[in-house]
């Protein structure tokens, strides 16, 4: 079974936005220039008195966040991720997360696939900077439905926050009855093998991928990490237990982000040998999608194939020191 | 108000308890800014005495001025304001700097109340005030917003995205206040002369802002009936943001630390602290030879 097709994040997000300004006076949104790529560009004329222009200039676009934050508002900028993260840490750090005040960041144009633009826009470290900050809430949604619920449940939610948007169209993981939760684990799939740990839209191709292994022999169970801080630790032990082997998956470099938070959960908490699928600490480069995908091994057939070398490698390595074999 | 109606008077010698509590804070300390607190007191009495409308037994009142610290290493002197203002006790201003004091090295706004907002990364305090103001707009409030930036500070190119949006969005509920000392932490060295030269010329700072649309005063920013009425007058502007360019001396107050940019963040030895009291002892008690 493939997924169904779905939307791109960032228009799921837009949409999202406009209705929390419709039904929430406090919310205005911050564009960095290029609300026509995030999805808020309609808000500038249905909501003229809520949209502001900043400019091709994020640090003040943060800092100016930050500032209608004190006055009872809760701004959502619009920026891309890269530049965002990048360019106006010091603007995050020190006027929205060290006060705690209620600005949310949407990091548009997240991970590898950012329209044939290359290395600079392509960010694979906002979830490994974002998720050091005490007071940020760190979200990567999955998919078209769980994008529009975390824009509310972000909004909705006092304190500083930060969630990932993609820029392309990604399959529907989650049918109308989804409920998302910040700092919920979901489990898409049961499995004996491994725990595969993964998030935001990488977690559809770990799915297919699942599908591809269990038709080789291997069952392996999928956990969504939608949050990444606060991570879901009970859910993440409760499935290290069961399955004793957890892989993370994460369009995003394997240094610092959903990886290194497993990793450092599981160490203290519920040790098992614990690998990382994603950007291997390298920059990424221009190109058409699914060549991307391929290029850095996280489509779903490249990785049905890393995830079952890693397994049964573990076995061969389990089979080699057990006495007597 | 304007200066004609006002006890200058009163603000002059709140000025000077600034300036006293902050050398003597610094000292206890045995760390922090002085330079930049001395140069900006004139302007903090005339602002939380004066200009600022605002409430220090209701400090979270929503229609309050905002007053942004941008320069927040010089916060000695705003705590000393807010202290003399009734926010809190004079005395708390000796734990300045120490663990768990309400008075941190840079202001932090979650632990004091009163404080609009938490600053110390040089620049980022204008992009604050920029929100404030177009956040007043939005939520319908009339208060105007405040911000002091340091000529040094200027350097960071945040402050001129912040300048240039604030025009775009034609802010006249907001105002800047350049504390023009002349001087930042190590300076420019000029190459013929060997001395330290100011970050911008007088009229290289005019130029800046009305470069960028805005509406510019220019006050000696120690001559307090001229401070009073240069940010009245600078809210008082209609359709654009407004600066005061003050020109201040790095120091000010201490006969030795004025104009030397090594009193940026040096702490006085125990003579010097001596000396920088008695210049700024209460006018009376220097008549009488009290040493305070």
């Amino acid at each position: 079974m493939s997924l169904m097709p779905g939307r791109a994040l960032r228009a799921a997000v837009g949409e999202a936005i406009a209705e929390m300004i419709a039904e929430d006076a406090r919310v205005v949104v911050l564009d960095g220039d290029v609300g026509s790529s995030t999805g808020v560009q309609q808000l500038e004329q249905s909501h003229p008195d809520r949209f502001f222009q900043m400019g091709i200039a994020e640090q003040n676009q943060l800092g100016a966040a930050a500032g209608m934050a004190t006055v009872g508002l809760v701004p959502v900028v619009s920026a891309f991720a890269c530049f965002a993260v990048g360019r106006a840490f010091d603007s995050i750090r020190v006027l929205i997360d060290q006060p705690r005040l209620s600005v949310k960041i949407t990091g548009g144009y997240t991970g590898l696939l950012t329209g044939m633009t290359g290395k600079t826009h392509q960010m694979f470290n906002d979830v490994a900077i974002m998720r050091t900050l005490p007071n940020m809430t760190v979200l990567a949604p999955a998919d078209e439905v769980e994008a529009r619920q975390a824009v509310r449940a972000m909004i909705e939610t006092p304190g500083p926050c930060y969630m990932q948007v993609t820029r392309e169209a990604s399959p529907i993981l989650f049918g109308p009855d989804y409920t998302f939760e910040i700092g919920k684990a979901v489990l898409l799939r049961v499995g004996s093998d491994a725990t595969i740990v993964s998030t935001g839209v990488q977690t559809t191709r770990v799915v297919e991928a699942a599908e591809l292994l269990e038709a080789r022999g291997l069952s392996v169970a999928v956990l969504h990490m939608p949050t990444i801080k606060p991570l879901d630790v009970a859910a993440l032990v409760d499935e290290a237990a069961r399955t004793g082997r957890v892989i993370v998956v994460e369009e995003q470099s394997i240094l610092g982000g959903l990886g290194g938070a497993v990793a450092e959960a599981l160490a203290e908490r519920h040790p098992v040998p614990v690998a990382r699928l994603g950007i291997k600490d390298c920059y990424g480069e221009s190109g058409p999608n699914e060549a991307l995908l391929d290029r850095f091994r996280l489509s779903a057939p490249f990785l049905a194939e890393d995830i079952e070398s890693i397994l049964t490698a573990g076995r061969r390595e389990s089979a080699a020191v057990t006495p007597g074999a | 108000m304007i200066a004609s109606e006002v006890d200058l008077d009163g603000l002059r010698d709140v000025a000077r308890r600034i300036r006293r509590h902050a050398v003597l804070a610094v000292a206890h300390a045995r760390g922090g800014h002085l330079g930049g607190p001395l140069s900006a007191a004139d302007i903090l009495a005339a602002l939380y005495f004066e200009v600022l409308r605002i409430r220090p037994d209701e400090p979270d009142w929503p229609e309050r001025d905002r007053f942004v610290l941008s320069k927040g290493h010089s916060c000695i002197a705003l705590y000393a304001a807010m202290a003399e203002r009734g926010y809190f006790p004079v005395e708390e201003l000796m734990t300045f700097d120490g663990l768990d004091s309400r008075l941190q090295g840079h202001p932090d706004m979650r632990l004091l109340p009163g404080l609009d907002m938490s600053t110390g990364s040089l620049g980022l305090g204008l992009s604050a005030g920029v929100g404030m103001a177009l956040g007043a707009r939005v939520a319908g409030k009339a208060f105007t917003t405040f911000v002091m930036v340091g000529d040094g500070e200027c350097n960071e190119g945040v402050v001129w995205e912040a300048a240039h949006v604030a025009q775009r969005y034609a802010l006249d509920n907001l105002v800047v206040i350049v504390d023009k000392n002349g001087l930042q932490q190590l300076n420019w060295r000029d190459e013929t002369s060997g001395l330290r030269r100011e970050p911008y010329a007088d009229d290289a700072m005019r130029d800046r802002w009305a470069a960028f649309g805005w509406e510019v005063l220019e006050v000696d920013g120690h001559d307090m009936a001229a401070v009073v009425d240069a940010l009245e007058a600078a809210r008082a502007v209609q359709g654009r943001p407004a600066v005061v360019i003050a020109h201040t001396i790095k120091g000010k107050g201490v006969s030795f630390m004025e104009g030397d940019y090594r009193w940026h963040s040096r702490v006085p030895t125990a003579d010097e602290l001596a000396s920088a009291l008695v210049q700024l002892a209460e006018p009376a008690q220097v008549d009488a030879g009290v040493r305070s």
